[in-house]
């Protein structure tokens, strides 16, 4: 065997993580040894805010684990940190004295945080924001409670100070300029931005100078300039980074503002290359990851043979990562004399836009609020094509190009191979359509098990069927005259008809009649055929627990570490003070970790051990409260406002109404969830107007409305009709939601199912067929005699015992 | 895997277990998700998802495969595979079922 050459890393970031991967694509030449001065793996430190504000933990934001280093013969000396580099032996050498020989150094050594020498800049308390421990001392700072400081209100610094405040901190930004952000956003944006920011209660204080931090032993406070004193007991500055050259100085390589490289990365010793933050190419630095990842790939291809790679300046948009907060800016902003704008401002939405024009070219924009048609704005600037043709349309985005309305297919193939289509996942257009095109793909499920396109939040799904449409043709079958999963090529429309045809009563029956290509089914299609039987069969077929999803099967929603949440049902929202002292004693008895109020209008007690589960129940039903249904594909919530009781609008009893119809819903299966509120007026406090069925109450009877969405899509109800009294809601309300149990598909919300069949047609019968109505209303009554069983006090009497105790426990028995 | 010192330990009988369902045995800080399939067969699995961790024992069991009830992956009963395009491994347990009494092997 030949020997492999020794490749000596410097630093385990992000940069020299993604050229490692390049180079093991390419072929296995080197025997990999890195030294990193953090005592951990490489990890995504782009997430270090999510992980912050708490929407993410390290091990989500890991890149590499332990098993990678060990599949590709990695040394990894973590906590390391090489403090000479001896050229002439070719060997580097680290502060706890390991010495390491390599034929090719690659120097990865990143960046420092800035610190502003100030008087108090060594206090306990103040943090730099720059990798994990960082965040951590973040975090446990927070747990406290109290006031942070951020100084300096550039990326990193905000999304410090939204991560402190979802903490629970009260923050305050201080910033030198007199708008946020000012090298990405123009003032007409850092001034929406702020605006935002002051909006979830972070101060903002533009031009203020920093002049101490206060404290003895910690940091107590900061003084402005101005003599302005400021409380706080975490001081996090963010002002800014320094490539780290300490190393490669030492060493004797030119260095600049960072380590002097050509385009091939090399640095002036031509064994040594240097890649991430610490680079000067071009006579530029960068501070974002997708320059340093286009030099990951330019040193992989010349460390594993003759290469011309050569790495280009491009401009890089900036995102901020706080949820919720929109802004996208990308290339020059900055006024002058050959330059144009095009601004769109829309203060009711508070979105704002500018593209910025030279010579016909866009050359950079800002954009707030609205930021679709960043990446297209962005293409531009790449291609550097003219804008002559669309300048009076440009700033409305792309779906006004092409004679307005615009085609989405044609929307999409415009869009240049690299252009971002899931967002969550960063996969492009073109890696979709090689994976369709290299793994003969032809199903949105296939799509999404092979790139992860559209598999996490789903918003990206219309875009991801456009290019599967545009690179299939013929051979892309729209998803609803798919089958309704790999195991039958029946649709869902398909298989309601037939259960109720040929009467097939089982989940074996209809597999075996509709010839399921599988035995059993799968996780998709056995929850959905349960559901059709409950619903066609009510009284006759025995729910399959075994065909339910776990939430359903054990009625309580499982969380993230296995642990359940508990959410009694609070009729129409009203409780009292009863019910309150036993959730609070349950929650004392069973050291359960969080009590919260949900958006639903009751609470949730989270955290609870599944094998809790059963005397938990017993506690509130012993208290006289059933299952809340949290996690059911049935009725979830009503929510109401006070109504007539006490409101000075309240026309009607709004929440006695909202009981009611609890009352008359409660324990359906339906669908998907079904959740309905009841106000009291058109002010619409209880927000009937987004909810799967509505209601408002009019000095002459009761608005019926249905087909809201406020979830992963939104839109605004649709009336059903209007009637006169509370007896009337019950029936219509009931007939429509029997209606929507009968024909709806599995996991299709009323809205959706309304699209498909049309609202109108949904009036017609709902409304105006008296004898259709009262038939699915009495549907409805007979169903929920079966139904409305409290699934807790058939547990606590010893249903499914099986599900909450474990089958043996071997270390007890052990030791009987 | 050492069969010489294989120890085989009787954990209870095979109608505990709800066919297309599955039971956890405590072993220690280790959970172990004993599953029993349509056809009565039966199988063990560490209760962790090569993915995330989420608990096997509570997932969707089908053709021999179990989806997990966290983000849908889906792994072999027999290997611990995960099967389609995610990639990783949870450990199985050998485990066998004598007069109805179910073994398992640690
Ligand atoms: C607890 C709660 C958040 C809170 O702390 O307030 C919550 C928690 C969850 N929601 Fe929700 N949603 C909660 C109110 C809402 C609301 C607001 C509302 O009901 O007024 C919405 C928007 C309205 C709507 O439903 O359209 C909402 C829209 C969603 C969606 C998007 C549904 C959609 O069709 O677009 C999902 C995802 C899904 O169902 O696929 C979801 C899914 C979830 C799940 C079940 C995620 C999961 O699968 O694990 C969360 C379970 C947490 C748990 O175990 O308790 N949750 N969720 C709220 C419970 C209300 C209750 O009392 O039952
Ligand atoms: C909170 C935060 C949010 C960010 N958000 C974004 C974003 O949204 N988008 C974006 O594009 N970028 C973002 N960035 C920037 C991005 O994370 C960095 O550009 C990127 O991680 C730099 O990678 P690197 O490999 O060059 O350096 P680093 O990741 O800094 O890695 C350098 C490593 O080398 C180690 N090291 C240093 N000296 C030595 C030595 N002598 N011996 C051994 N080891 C040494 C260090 O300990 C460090 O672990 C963000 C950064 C932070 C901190
Ligand atoms: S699903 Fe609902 S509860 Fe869970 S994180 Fe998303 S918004 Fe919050
Ligand atoms: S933990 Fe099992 S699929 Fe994510």
């Amino acid at each position: 065997m030949t020997q492999k050459l020794k490749l000596v890393v410097v630093g385990n970031g992000m940069a020299p993580g993604r050229m490692l991967e390049h180079l093991f694509e390419a072929g296995d030449a080197y025997e990999v040894t890195i030294f990193n001065a953090e005592p951990r793996v490489n990890y995504d430190r782009i997430m270090l805010s999510p992980v912050l504000s708490g929407e993410k933990t390290y091990e989500d934001i890991i890149i590499h684990s332990d098993d990678w280093y060990a599949e590709h013969g990695v040394t990894l000396h973590r906590g390391e940190k090489v403090t000479k580099i001896d050229r002439e032996a070719k060997t580097v050498t680290s502060e706890g004295g390991i010495t390491a020989p390599y034929d090719k150094l690659v120097i990865a050594t990143g960046s420092n945080p800035f610190i502003i020498p100030l008087p108090g800049h060594k206090l306990k308390g103040v943090l730099a924001y720059r990798d994990l421990d960082d965040t951590h001392g973040m975090m446990e700072a927070a747990k406290k409670g109290g006031n942070a400081v951020v100084i300096g209100g550039g990326l990193l610094g905000l999304e410090a100070a939204a991560g402190l405040k979802m903490q629970g901190m009260d923050v305050t930004v201080i910033h030198l300029m007199p708008s946020l952000m000012e090298r990405q956003l123009d003032p007409a944006a850092g001034f929406l931005l702020k605006r935002e920011l002051e909006g979830r209660g972070i101060e903002v204080l533009c031009e203020a100078n920093t002049k101490q931090i206060l404290g003895t032993e910690k940091v107590e406070g900061v003084e402005l300039a101005d003599g302005r004193v400021i409380d706080a007991s975490l001081v996090v500055m963010a002002v800014g980074i320094r490539p780290n050259t300490q190393l490669a100085a030492e060493s004797g390589l030119e260095v600049g503002r960072g380590i002097v490289t050509d385009s091939t990365l090399r640095t002036s010793d031509p064994n040594i290359y240097s890649v991430g933050e610490c680079v000067e190419v071009g006579g530029m630095v960068y501070g974002l990851v997708a320059p340093l990842y286009q030099m990951a790939r330019v040193i992989a291809g010349h460390l594993s043979g003759p290469s011309d790679a050569e790495f280009k300046h491009v401009e890089t948009p900036t995102k901020l990562k706080v949820t919720g907060v929109n802004l996208y800016s990308v290339g020059e902003f900055g006024e002058g004399p050959d330059r144009e704008d095009i601004v769109l401002r829309d203060a009711m939405r508070g979105t704002y836009k500018r593209v910025i024009i030279k010579d016909d070219k866009i050359i950079g924009c800002v954009l707030y609020g609205d930021v679709a048609d960043g990446g297209w704005y962005n293409e531009m600037l790449k291609s550097g094509d003219s804008i002559q043709e669309m300048r009076d349309t440009l700033i409305f985005g792309q779906a006004y190009q092409g004679g307005g309305g615009g085609d989405p297919l044609a929307a999409i193939a415009n869009l240049s191979d690299d252009a971002e289509i899931c967002g969550c996942n960063g996969i492009s257009k073109g890696q979709i359509v090689k994976a369709i095109q290299d793994g003969g793909l032809t199903t949105l499920g296939d799509v999404r098990a092979h790139t992860k396109a559209s598999a996490s939040c789903g918003t990206c799904t219309g875009l991801v069927e456009g290019v599967m449409a545009l690179t299939l043709g013929d051979a892309f079958a729209l998803p609803d005259a798919e089958g309704m999963c790999g195991c039958t090529a029946h649709s869902h429309g398909h298989v309601r008809r037939l259960i109720k045809a040929k009467e097939l009563k089982s989940i074996p029956a209809v597999m075996q009649d509709l010839e399921w290509s599988t035995p059993e089914g799968c996780a998709k299609c056995r929850p959905a055929l349960n559901y059709y039987l409950v619903s066609d069969w009510p009284g006759e077929y025995v729910d399959d627990m075994q065909s339910r999803f776990i939430n359903e099967r054990v009625h309580a929603n499982i969380q993230k570490d296995g642990t359940y949440s508990v959410v009694p049902r609070m009729f129409g929202g009203v409780t009292t003070p009863d019910e309150l002292r036993a959730i609070a004693d349950v929650a004392d008895k069973f050291e359960i970790p969080t009590v919260k109020v949900t958006g639903g209008q009751r609470i949730d007690l989270l955290g609870v051990k599944k094998e809790d589960l059963l005397p938990v129940w017993k506690d509130l039903n012993d208290a006289g409260m059933i299952s809340g249904a949290a996690y059911a594909k049935g009725l979830r919530t009503v929510k109401t406002c006070v109504g007539q009781d006490w409101c000075r609008f309240g026309t009607q009893d709004s929440t006695g109404l909202g009981i009611k119809l609890e009352h008359l819903l409660w324990g359906s299966w339906a669908p998907a969830k079904l959740k309905l509120a009841v106000s009291g007026c058109p002010r619409n406090c209880s927000e009937s107007t987004c909810k799967d069925i509505g209601i408002i109450c009019v000095d002459s009877g009761f608005e019926i409305l249905y087909g809201g969405a406020a979830g992963l899509h939104i839109q605004g109800t649709t009336p059903l009709g209007k009637v006169a009294t509370e007896e009337e809601v019950l029936e219509y309300v009931g007939a429509l939601t029997q209606m929507y149990r009968d024909q709806g598909f599995y996991l299709e919300r009323i809205y959706k199912w309304a699209d498909r069949v049309g609202y109108d047609h949904i009036q017609d019968v709902i409304m105006n067929d008296h004898d259709a109505r009262k038939e699915y209303y009495k549907q409805f009554l007979f169903s929920q005699k079966f139904a409305q069983i409290d699934p807790w006090a058939e547990r606590v009497a010893g249903a499914e015992a099986h599900e909450f105790s474990p089958m043996a426990d071997l270390k007890l028995e052990a030791a009987e | 895997m050492n069969v010489q010192s294989q120890n085989w330990v009787a954990i209870g009988q095979v109608t505990d277990i709800p066919r297309q369902g599955s039971r956890c045995v405590k072993n220690g800080d280790m959970t172990i998700a004993v599953f029993r399939t349509t056809d009565d067969r039966v199988f063990a699995l560490e209760d962790k998802c090569p993915h995330k961790n989420g608990p096997l024992s509570q997932g969707i069991v089908h053709d021999g495969c179990v989806t997990c009830p966290l983000h849908n992956w889906v792994i072999s009963l027999e290997t611990g595979t995960a099967q389609g395009a995610d990639e990783g491994q949870t450990a199985s347990f050998p485990i066998k079922v004598e007069d109805g009494t179910v073994l398992l092997g640690l």
